[in-house]
């Protein structure tokens, strides 16, 4: 999510601004050992780096290097090392990148070596995985582990239980064991200040999101939207540069706005909006620029997306609230995207398709994930009978390029985009055609191609 | 001479497969307004739901017995196979004696169908159990016994009787003896393999997930009278632990073919959840009984892939029973994509090859239909551990 798009316009200040926050923080995590900083490894849903911030603790997310290994072609050698030592082919290849690169000498994405972990934060947040994860990293590390579980949110609410659950460990388990490893009590009220930072930052990175809403949209929700996560979803969330980034960032956004402009893209600007999409599950990162590509040569523009919404939903109202820190980080991450349940996420991609006037949706399932993955056809299903809106279904996955079929997803893209061209004046009252159940699971895509079951 | 335990294990064998129910439907016959709610592996706390009046029933998915027509159009390929035949089941009408299913979190896949479910069967009781993984009885615990009120409640909100303390301790005691039974029965298989086959074993506990507690005792008690009946001689076999087939289950076939290879399999987790807690659950004086089934979760429950292990190390209590049980290896079975089971793998294989444990591993699915591969692979390892004392 770091690494910037080079052919983005270089000019562009918040870029600058978000690579000199990455190089000084890699630069950081190269010196913490001679500098005596301590290090936390943790993940992006539910990340609690306000906390680590104001103990001078330095982050790593894992998650962020396979995404990283991913972009730069490494993650393929990374997955075979991993599976070479008897790490399954069937599961999350987030997990055996990140493996395969400790295996491989831990580099990190700017080339120096990731130092290890003094303390592994198993932010446990709408993913199984993340457990195991954490279970083989101690192994490997030999390290103490502290575990943040966080209930899910089967119906869509909060209820104080949960809360009160997150909040107990959070006070009782997880700033005690912070604590012991940057040998200092946390500062509350440096706290609260970080998380006024955050509050600032979420202001103006909900207000790059809406930006989508214009016409044509300034920026690209999904594979634009991943470089604007990239500082609030890993280190930077309660800091100064952070809310530099997205002040400057939103400026950026909303001068585009004025002047009428489309996003930018792997190859410039996009001159022309034919379609908006919304879109549903993570991107493909090995292929990172030939999938948007896909998208952005035939005009279509993704105006929303939820994969952006795992490390924080914040356009439908949270910010973290400084006069009641602990409260709210419990709620930040009770809130991540992936701990919502199916009809909760249901929700929220219709309101996205209406919100940001979606000519269709498309669903990116990904093999390594069953966290976003299991119940997307179903909700392919939903969503075209309560909006009326045409759905497309690729499949793809994170970081092994085995399962990243150029040629078959382009065709598949192309299909959808023509059936959005073909219902061009149509209303979203216009019937779409049916779905049919068949031995396998088929899209809308596959039915008209192929005339019903193959 | 007729075994005298052959009726018994048939009459198990056509619970396990009586997929339609059937023997759930009778029982709501008999109690009328009675409930009976679902539940997904691995475990739920099922004397709460017996003890207000409603009978739990453990799924285990279609097994190698149904045809997926539907259940595959909510799936892709690279999800395991449990949640396709589950929800063809229930598309299929199968599951109309349920009033309601509860979603353990165990995994992703369950998570996820239980939201799948609300909008499948919107007018369905569905509820997810988020177990804790915090083991303080302050916070985890605490957290437990709501949850377990909040399901209470929301179950006699459809018709459930009230949760009352003593007819929880009541059925706190039942599982109690169920239990007791089980690990008497286990014992038996460990020293007598011979006596009792894993597979048969197997049929007995795996029918009380749709029984009663009481009933269920009855049928294991039965069932060890009726072994100890047997005259048996001992058979040399290679002795093994087979773990990783806590949620979808292999295909029955599939057992008995690993017994046929020379396997006696002493240890299993194919049932875990009938064994989850290791030992009875005791209620101190004056403790709410509530109080006493979480705890007995966060101090008693059994390691799993589903399990946060904290700060001791994976597979060492895998390695701990392998000796207990005097086996001679372990076969990790795990269903193709079973996130929890395969990412626990390597860490499991590791602890095993430290401790000079013989193991091998194989992938099922529950309708797999070909499995000479796997007797091959099963009965090679059984020669390899017999002829060198490791697999080759
Ligand atoms: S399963 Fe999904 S959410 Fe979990 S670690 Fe892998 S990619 Fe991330
Ligand atoms: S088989 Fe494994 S992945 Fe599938 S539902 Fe069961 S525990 Fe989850």
């Amino acid at each position: 999510m770091s690494e910037q798009v080079d052919s983005h316009d270089q000019k562009d200040k918040s870029q600058q601004t978000q690579k000199r926050m990455i190089g000084e923080h890699f630069d950081k995590l190269a010196r913490a050992k001679e500098d005596g900083k301590k290090v936390v490894y943790t993940f992006v849903p539910g990340n609690v780096t306000e906390l680590l911030g104001a103990l001078d603790l330095l982050p790593v997310l894992p998650e962020i290097n396979a995404l990283q290994s991913g972009m730069r072609k490494r993650s393929a050698g990374y997955i075979a090392e991993a599976e070479k030592a008897g790490h399954s082919e069937d599961v999350c290849t987030y997990v055996k990148c990140d493996v395969g690169m400790q295996k491989s000498g831990n580099i990190g994405p700017t080339g120096t070596k990731l130092p290890d972990p003094d303390l592994l934060l198993l932010s446990y947040t709408g993913c199984f995985t993340f457990m195991k994860w954490f279970e083989i990293l101690k192994q490997e590390y030999n390290c103490p582990v502290v575990m943040l579980h966080v209930p899910y949110q089967t119906e869509g609410n909060i209820t104080p239980e949960m809360r009160d659950y997150v909040t107990s460990q959070l006070e009782r388990n997880v700033i005690p064991a912070l604590e012991k490893v940057a040998g200092k009590k946390l500062d509350r009220d440096a706290l609260a200040h970080r998380m006024q930072l955050s509050a600032k930052a979420e202001e103006d990175l909900v207000a790059v999101w809406e930006s989508a809403k214009h016409r044509p949209s300034p920026i690209d929700g999904y594979f634009g939207g991943v470089y604007y996560v990239g500082p609030i979803f890993s280190s930077f969330r309660g800091s100064e540069d952070a809310v530099t980034y997205y002040r400057e960032l939103r400026e950026e956004v909303e001068q585009r706005v004025r002047e009428g402009r489309g996003p930018m893209t792997p190859d410039g600007e996009q001159k022309q909006e034919k379609y908006r999409l919304v879109v549903e599950g993570p991107p493909n990162w090995t292929s990172f620029h030939d999938f948007w590509r896909m998208f952005s040569k035939e005009g279509a523009t993704v105006v929303s997306s939820t994969y952006t919404r795992v490390g924080g939903l914040y356009d439908t109202g949270f910010r973290h609230d400084y006069r009641r820190p602990i409260d709210s980080l419990a709620d930040y991450c009770l809130g991540c995207y992936t701990n919502l349940g199916l009809p909760t996420r249901l929700d929220l991609l219709e309101r996205y398709i209406k919100d940001y006037q979606a000519d269709g949706f498309l669903v990116n399932s990904v093999k390594s994930c069953n966290s976003f993955s299991v119940g997307q056809l179903l909700m392919l299903r939903k969503l075209e009978e309560r909006t009326g809106v045409p759905g497309g279904f690729i499949e793809s996955d994170l970081v092994d390029p085995r399962y990243f079929g150029k040629a078959n997803i382009e065709n598949r893209i192309q299909s959808f985009l023509q059936v959005l061209e073909a219902r061009r004046g149509k209303g979203p009252g216009d019937p779409l055609p049916k779905r049919s159940e068949g031995k396998r699971a088929l899209t809308l895509i596959d039915d008209q191609k192929a005339g019903g079951l193959p | 001479m007729t075994d005298p335990a052959f009726a018994l294990v048939e009459r198990a064998h056509s619970i396990v497969d009586d997929r339609k129910l059937s023997t759930v439907a009778h029982w709501k016959d008999n109690h009328l307004g009675g409930l009976a709610i679902g539940h997904m592996p691995i475990y739920v706390p099922r004397p709460l739901i017996e003890a207000i009046g409603c009978l739990p029933v453990a799924l285990f998915g279609g097994g190698d017995a149904i045809d997926i027509i539907r259940g595959d159009s909510y799936f892709q390929s690279y999800i395991c196979h449990i949640p396709r035949s589950t929800v063809e089941l229930a598309l299929s009408g199968d599951f109309d004696a349920l009033d309601g299913v509860l979603f353990p979190s165990i995994c992703d896949v369950i998570r996820n169908l239980g939201g799948m479910w609300r909008m499948l069967f919107p007018k369905a009781y569905t509820a997810y159990v988020d177990l804790p993984q915090n083991f303080d009885r302050d916070i985890g615990g605490k957290f437990y016994v709501l949850e377990m009120r909040r399901i209470a409640r929301e179950l006699q909100e459809r018709g459930a009787q009230p949760l009352d303390p003593d007819a929880l301790r009541e059925c706190i005691a039942l599982e109690n003896e169920r239990r007791a039974v089980i690990a008497e029965l286990d014992a038996l298989r460990r020293a007598e393999p011979w006596r009792v086959k894993a597979s048969e074993a197997y049929l007995i506990v795996r029918a009380g997930g749709a029984m009663e507690t009481k009933s269920h005792t009855l049928l294991l008690r039965e069932f060890i009278t009726a072994v100890q009946q047997r005259t048996v001689r001992p058979i040399d076999n290679v002795r093994v632990v087979l773990v990783g087939s806590f949620c979808e289950q292999p295909p029955f076939a599939l057992i008995r073919a690993l017994e046929k290879s020379g396997c006696d399999i002493v240890d299993d987790d194919f049932q875990l959840g009938m064994r989850m807690i290791d030992g009875p659950i005791e209620i101190a004086e004056g403790e709410d009984p509530l109080d006493a089934l979480a705890r007995a979760y966060l101090d008693k429950g059994q390691e799993t892939a589903s399990r946060y292990i904290g700060d001791l190390i994976k597979g060492a209590s895998l390695v701990r029973r392998v000796k207990e049980c005097n086996a001679d290896g372990v076969i990790f079975a795990a269903a193709s994509f079973c996130d929890p089971a395969l990412l626990d793998q390597p860490m499991i294989e590791a602890a095993l090859t430290k401790a000079s444990v013989p193991h091998t591993s194989f992938k099922f699915a529950e309708n797999l239909g070909q499995f000479s591969v796997i007797r091959e692979q099963a009965g090679a390892f059984s020669d390899a551990v017999k002829l060198w004392g490791a697999a080759s």
